[in-house]
């Protein structure tokens, strides 16, 4: 594609000859509207004068007779001005008037008719348009009046040039203009075009131009620079998460090879064969669930999962989380106080959400009572509590232990960070980016407080429309209904 | 009890072929949706147990196809596809359960003897009894040896799915999903800390035990005495 034809082909250029057209005819239109209806009323004027004036000197010849005609048509004939003039018998001989050579079609003509005369001019003769009006007198005698329109001729003439100069003149600018403005246009989007290409070829940190003035096409720079932003940090996630993979899956893996190799390195002993094979199951249902985990985290984060929302109360489904939790953190010791009143309701997944708060009480339970030694003289007890604060909804649930240094807490949300203190009880470093998949996934946010002393995590999302806390939402549906089995 | 075993990977196929006959049941298998279906077609089965993703016609198109012809033999689907929404399109296309891959057979065989029984005619009955142990659905009463026992909703509700499934095995997760309604794993074992109350409630201060833990597999109710 040549340049040119790229520039003929921007919707710029399109649009400049588009509206250059609809102008032209808007503007051909107008000007021949006024000229045809000037037209019309000059001629009607025209006429009325002749008629006017051939009545009166009808007159003038049913009082004076052929005589005063010829005398008063004389007497007008040489007044200067564009009126002209003839009176002639039946064979054209002129009586008087300063209308001379006649055309026998005039002559014979039963109403107001245009046609040229010849008038003498400086060096020589000239041909000019004129238009008169015949009237019979009796004996084949004519009286023709009349009066000389080239002027007007002239007029009409320059119209339609200045016209037509008129179009010629605003197709130049408009097909300019429109060059012109395609041009820089062009420019422009070829920049960016160009920019992105560079980006697509590899290099991600880019940024599309922003020239500042605040155009569309600085917003849609904005925008696909956020978007850019965005794949940078999925792109950086991914890279951190085939890292981790090859971390935290490879290194159980490698136990479960080095166990099952050592196993097999032994003489033959059922006890030690069996205890192997049960390890090995179990080692293989961890690295399974972490597997899964890492799934689900990836398919949240690229918004694939979560058709499943519906309104629901978000009270209730704490409720509930925290019943299922309750008795093991009795058996841990550990006062597990839930607190809410409802209903919230918000627009979210079911099971994602109880996932999600199902984790948080989980950590809560783990990591959270007071430690043994050097405890900070609280009583082990966690507290969830679903509440709305500031027109949004939140899951808080705080605890009472060592909590985690504020330096870290943006660090523990990442996949597979688990704190040195932590490293003693199970788990696989995923649950809090799960939750906070969940959390962005729903259009809310995860963020990490101190409990003075302890933990305290809160989930926060949007509310769902009108639903405040009065129990307006009789299809709020409560969760945990038994299906039939 | 016959079951057909629909999937496409040999090896998998072979491995459930021999563990269901371990188990005391006859497995006859197809190895691609066409084959299986018209197996499903010919022969009664007790269960089906369908791969999801299949050659010639996937796991969902057969169990379909199926429904459509009046064919109501439950349905266990089997699926690399683990997230809620692919567990609601499968339940929807007709499959009466779902369980995601890598699965334990323990965790398989307790589906699908669930499976098996769930058109019997206990089903529907008011009273759920086993041995001395009486539950009643409609007074939401729970009495052992004539002795009332003071139930929270959720252990009424536990005990029921227990009960219902009397003399068959019923995994945590079964639990989990049937009565919590939740399609996930969370990382404690929280089944076992409600099954431990359940039983401290309706097992302790009677005689016989009904309520058994079944190693590596899951739980049962069941009267000894049978």
């Amino acid at each position: 594609m040549t340049a040119l034809t790229k520039l003929f082909r921007t919707t710029t250029f399109r649009l400049s000859l588009t509206y250059l057209a609809l102008f032209s005819v808007a503007a051909i239109v107008a000007i021949a509207y006024i000229y045809w209806n000037t037209t019309v009323l000059l001629s009607r004027q025209l006429n009325q004068t002749i008629d006017a004036e051939l009545k009166g000197l009808a007159e003038q010849y049913r009082a004076g007779g052929l005589d005063q005609l010829v005398r008063i048509v004389a007497e007008r004939s040489r007044t200067p001005g564009n009126s002209l003039y003839l009176v002639a018998d039946k064979d054209g001989k002129q009586l008087a008037g300063n209308l001379s050579a006649v055309s026998p079609q005039l002559w014979d003509s039963l109403g107001p008719v245009e046609f040229f005369y010849s008038r003498p001019a400086p060096g020589g003769v000239e041909r000019r348009l004129a238009f008169a009006n015949v009237f019979r007198l009796p004996g084949g005698y004519r009286l023709i009046v009349g009066r000389d329109i080239e002027d007007r001729r002239e007029l009409s003439r320059l119209i339609r040039s200045t016209m037509l100069w008129g179009l010629g003149v605003m197709a130049l600018v408009g097909i300019g203009g429109g060059y012109w403005v395609s041009r820089r246009l062009l420019a422009r989007i070829d920049n960016l075009s160009a920019t992105t290409r560079t980006i697509m070829a590899g290099d991600l940190s880019g940024r599309l131009p922003v020239s500042g003035s605040g155009d569309e096409l600085d917003r849609l720079s904005q925008s696909l620079n956020l978007m850019l932003s965005r794949i940078e940090q999925l792109m950086a996630g991914l890279r951190e998460v085939s890292d981790n993979i090859a971390h935290d899956l490879k290194t159980p893996l490698n136990r479960l090879r080095n166990r099952v190799e050592e196993a097999l390195r032994e003489p033959y002993d059922e006890s030690v064969y069996r205890e192997t094979l049960e390890r090995t199951i179990e080692e293989a249902d961890g690295l399974i669930k972490t597997f899964n985990a890492l799934l689900s985290i990836a398919r949240l984060e690229a918004g694939a999962a979560g058709d499943n929302r519906d309104r629901l109360d978000l009270s209730a489904l704490v409720s509930d989380v925290a019943e299922l939790y309750e008795p093991v953190a009795e058996e841990r010791g550990i006062t597990l106080k839930a607190q809410a009143e409802g209903p919230i309701a918000v627009r979210g997944d079911r099971q994602l959400l109880g996932q999600a708060i199902t984790n948080l009480i989980d950590n809560a339970l783990k990591y959270g009572a007071p430690q043994a030694q050097g405890g900070n003289g609280w009583a082990p007890e966690v507290d969830i509590r679903a509440e709305v604060h500031d027109g949004t909804a939140e899951i808080i649930v705080a605890d009472r232990g060592p909590g985690v240094p504020e330096s870290e807490r943006e660090r523990v949300l990442g996949r597979f960070v688990r704190l040195e203190e932590s490293r003693s009880e199970p788990g696989s470093g995923l649950g809090l980016s799960l939750v906070a998949a969940v959390a962005r996934l729903h259009g809310g946010a995860l963020r990490l407080e101190d409990n003075e002393p302890g933990l305290r995590v809160v989930l926060s999302l949007p509310l769902e429309g009108d639903a405040l806390v009065n129990g307006t939402a009789p299809e709020l549906s409560t969760g945990a209904e038994l299906r039939p089995t | 009890m016959r079951v057909l075993v629909i999937e496409d990977d040999q090896e998998t196929a072979a491995f459930l072929k021999r563990a269901l006959k371990e188990s005391g049941h006859v497995a006859e298998y197809a190895a691609d949706g066409q084959a299986g279906l018209h197996l499903a077609r010919i022969n009664a089965y007790d269960v089906l147990i369908v791969d999801r993703m299949l050659p010639k016609c996937d796991g969902l198109g057969v169990i379909k196809a199926l429904r459509s012809e009046e064919i109501r033999t439950p349905a266990l689907i089997l699926s690399a596809l683990g997230e809620v929404d692919d567990r609601v399109k499968g339940l929807r296309a007709g499959g009466d359960d779902y369980l995601t891959k890598p699965y334990a057979f323990s965790e398989l065989l307790a589906r699908i003897e669930v499976l098996a029984r769930r058109t019997s005619p206990e089903e529907g009955s008011t009273r759920l009894v086993v041995g001395d142990l009486v539950l009643d659905r409609l007074s939401h009463k729970v009495t052992r040896a004539g002795e009332a026992i003071m139930l929270q909703p959720r252990e009424f509700r536990l005990l029921e799915y227990l009960m219902k499934h009397a003399g068959q095995v019923v995994t945590r997760t079964m639990l989990l999903e049937n009565v919590w309604d939740y399609h996930f794993d969370p990382q404690t074992n929280v089944i076992d800390v409600h099954i431990s109350r359940l039983r401290s409630k309706i097992d302790k201060s009677f005689g016989d035990p009904l309520l058994h833990t079944v190693r590596g597999a899951g739980y049962t109710i069941r009267d000894s005495a049978h």
